[in-house]
Formats: C-alpha cells, structure tokens, sequence
C-alpha cells in the first residue's frame, strides 16, 4: 500500500504541471485490513459493544453471561461475513440465532437494534485508527459501509423468517386440533367448527369432513358453526361447496348454529340457500339427523 | 374400452373404469340406455370408484345418462364419487344436480330398495 507523489521536483518533465498520481489499494486488500483490525481489536471492540447494549436496554430477557456469550459468536459471524462476503452462511447463522432467541422473548428490533450498534462500535473504531488519514479512512469506509449494511439486512430479514416459520408452524398446530369430525351414531358425523374460518382451514375442513363421510359411511352430517363469528363470501361458497361435495359422497348436510351476523352475511351476498339445509341449533340439527336416519328417541324412565 | 355392465334383477350396474376417453363415454352413454331398454330395467347403478379424476365432459355426461334413462321411467344413481373427485368437481361447479347419488353400490343398492317399496 504505498503512495507516490510525483511533482515537479523529481520528475524531469519540462514545464508539466504538477501532477499527483496515487496508487490506492484494491478494495479487498482493503477489506483484508479492516478484517485484521477487526480481529486484532476484538476483546476490547466486543466488550464497547456489550456495554452499549446493555446502556440501551436491549436483550432484557438475557442474563448478562447469556449477551456475553451471545455477543461473542455474533461478533465473529460479522467480521467473517466482512471477510469472506458468505452472505447465505450469515443467514444461515441469523435463522439459527433466532431459533434459540425467540422462545427467550427476543424481539425484532432488539435483534436489529444490536446488529447497528456493532456497526456503530466498529465504525468508530474505524475513525479512531485513520484519524490522521482522511483520504484513507474514506476508502476503509468505502469497503466497510456496503458489507456492514448487508449485514444488518442479512440478520434483520433471517430474524423476520424464522419468526414467520413459528408462527406457520403454530397456525398449522391450531388449524389440526381444531378440526375434529365426530361420530356420534351409526352414520351420523358432527363437525363442530369454532373461531375463525380462512379460506385455508375452510379448504382443510371440507378435506376432512369427505374423508370421514367415506370412512364412517355417514348419511347425515351436521355441520354446526355456533362457535364461528362471522364468515365473509369466499368462506361462504365454500360452505356451499361443502354441502354439495357431501351429496355427491351421498351424505346430507344440516348446517346449525348460524349467528344473526352470518344469516345477514348470507342473505346479503346471495348465497343459494336452497341448496342448503339449516336448522337453528346443534340439539334440532341433531333431532332432525336423527329422524332422517330412522332413529326414534324414547325415553323409558324418569332421569334420577 | 368395454366397460362391464352386470345385472342384478331389475338393476344394472355399470362400473366405469379409470381413463375413459369421450369416445368410450359417447358409447356408453348410448349402449347403457340401449341396454335399459332390452332388459326393461327400473334403475342403473354407474360406480365411478375407479375414476380419480372427472371432468366436465365426464360429468356432463353422466348426467346426460341419467336424463336419458328417466325418459325410459328407470332411475339412475351415481356412487363410489372420491372425496378428492367430489371437492375438484363442486370447484368446478359440477354438481350433478337432479341426479341421485350414493357412498358406493351397497349404499346405492339400499337406496333404490327404499325407493322401489315405497313407489310399488
């Protein structure tokens, strides 16, 4: 890294101008020094750093041997995604972060609010060091500045999809405890519905509702949707979808429980209702299924 | 591909196979009521177990079969419908509306019993 100057002096040009012609570093040389200090200064760098995060009360949820630790593996992460530019290794390492941080009550910003104080830290001990050296420490700058940003992004967005992966994973856990289709007697199924109904979990009912006419060999079914607050076209057609899949399984559909909200719904938006067979609630869905299907309900001595 | 149509006394069951082409459904559409005719037949079972998929030319068909087989005062029933079949045809709007339909050829057997003992 040397720079020569040329002027007037030691050169033997005739009445040229002064000319100054400097060579500069390649910008991986000059990643490789910025690296190199990096590394060199790291026990002291990491512990400005913790000290700062803990200024700004970020990772609360964290003992301080837990930052500590944590701190460590993420300053070495850095400062190799600074020198090797593996940005997918970076993501790879920020997914895995996040999957041990997030059940600690970690949240974004604290995870971002980290990453951009190490670039601060780290930055200004960049000034520090070419101080004297304006023109240099432009160019450290020039190298360090993109990598440092993409770092931040790298480990912002590997956060963000590792909390989208959890949170898939919980809706897919709600969407499967919720769906149970029932026998109740010979031929006759209950699928109770409760909460809200997205066109996904509307598609997984009807799934499960026509594998279970099949295997229970069910005539009737009564699909009640007390537990449902309101419902909007597409979940409505899908309902209607439902009912007439289920006829061509040759099973009817008695559909119970519809709330004033949703009987409003469905007048409004035109479902055709003649398709449909409602009955108010789940004990007259019941009685009727029970009537189509041949059962008559005795009762032979008073309940005790 | 010749599809096996089976008596049963005054029933007939046709069991349609996997890949029908629309020339197979065309001559089948033709031989079934043909066969209604010369067996003086009240009903015909069409089991579509075997298909696993169905689309409207299939569909539109059986329904045509069913009309055609009403004319000659005998009833049709439609089973063995998959629950993956039945889901892709109601997004499709294929209902086979007015045709009569059940779980499979027990089921079907069963129904045009009820049917017979309440209209004899």
């Amino acid at each position: 890294m040397s720079k020569r100057e040329l002027t007037s002096k030691d050169s033997g040009t005739r009445g040229n101008p002064r000319v100054e012609i400097v060579r500069s570093e390649a910008p991986s040389e000059l990643l490789r020094e910025l690296v190199a200090h990096l590394r060199q200064n790291r026990t002291q760098l990491r512990e400005e750093w913790v000290v700062r995060i803990t200024e700004t009360r970020l990772l609360t949820a964290m003992t301080k041997e837990e930052i500590f630790a944590e701190a460590t593996s993420v300053y070495d992460s850095y400062v190799e995604a600074l020198e090797t530019e593996a940005f997918e290794a970076l993501q790879a390492y920020a997914r895995n972060l996040s999957e041990r941080i997030i059940p600690r009550g970690v949240e974004t910003h604290e995870v971002v609010g980290i990453v951009l104080l190490l670039r601060d830290v780290l930055a200004r001990s960049l000034f520090a060091k070419y101080q004297t050296d304006f023109k240099k420490l432009n160019r450290i700058l020039d190298a360090y500045e993109p990598a440092a940003n993409r770092i931040a992004n790298t480990v912002a967005v590997g956060f963000v999809q590792e909390r989208e992966r959890v949170i898939r994973q919980q809706q897919e856990a709600i969407r499967e405890l919720s769906t149970p289709v029932l026998q109740v007697r010979e031929r006759l199924l209950i699928l109770p519905i409760i909460g809200v109904i997205d066109p996904q979990r509307a598609r997984q009912l009807t799934e499960q509702l026509l594998r279970g006419i099949r295997t229970n060999r069910a005539k009737v079914v009564v699909i009640d949707i007390t537990g449902v607050a309101a419902m909007d076209v597409t979940v409505a057609n899908h309902l209607v979808q439902t009912v007439e899949a289920s006829r061509l399984l040759g099973a009817t559909v008695i559909v119970t429980g519809l709330s004033p909200e949703i009987a409003q719904t469905l007048v409004t938006i035109g479902v055709d209702l003649g398709k449909m067979n409602t009955v108010g609630d789940l004990q007259g869905g019941i009685e009727q299924a029970e009537r189509l299907l041949g059962y008559k309900v005795v009762t032979l001595a008073e309940p005790r | 591909m010749e599809v096996p149509i089976l008596k049963q006394g005054e029933v007939l069951i046709a069991t349609f196979q996997a890949a029908l082409s629309d020339a197979d459904l065309n001559h089948l559409r033709m031989g079934l009521v043909q066969q209604v005719v010369k067996f003086r037949s009240r009903a015909v079972i069409v089991d579509v177990t075997a298909m696993d998929v169905m689309d409207s030319f299939a569909s539109r068909t059986l329904r045509e079969i069913a009309l055609m087989i009403r004319l000659r005062g005998a009833e049709t029933v439609i089973v063995g419908i998959q629950p993956e079949v039945a889901f892709a045809m109601v997004q499709l709007g294929l209902t086979l509306e007015g045709v009569a339909t059940a779980l499979d050829l027990e089921e079907g057997l069963a129904y045009l019993n009820e049917k017979f003992k309440t209209t004899n």
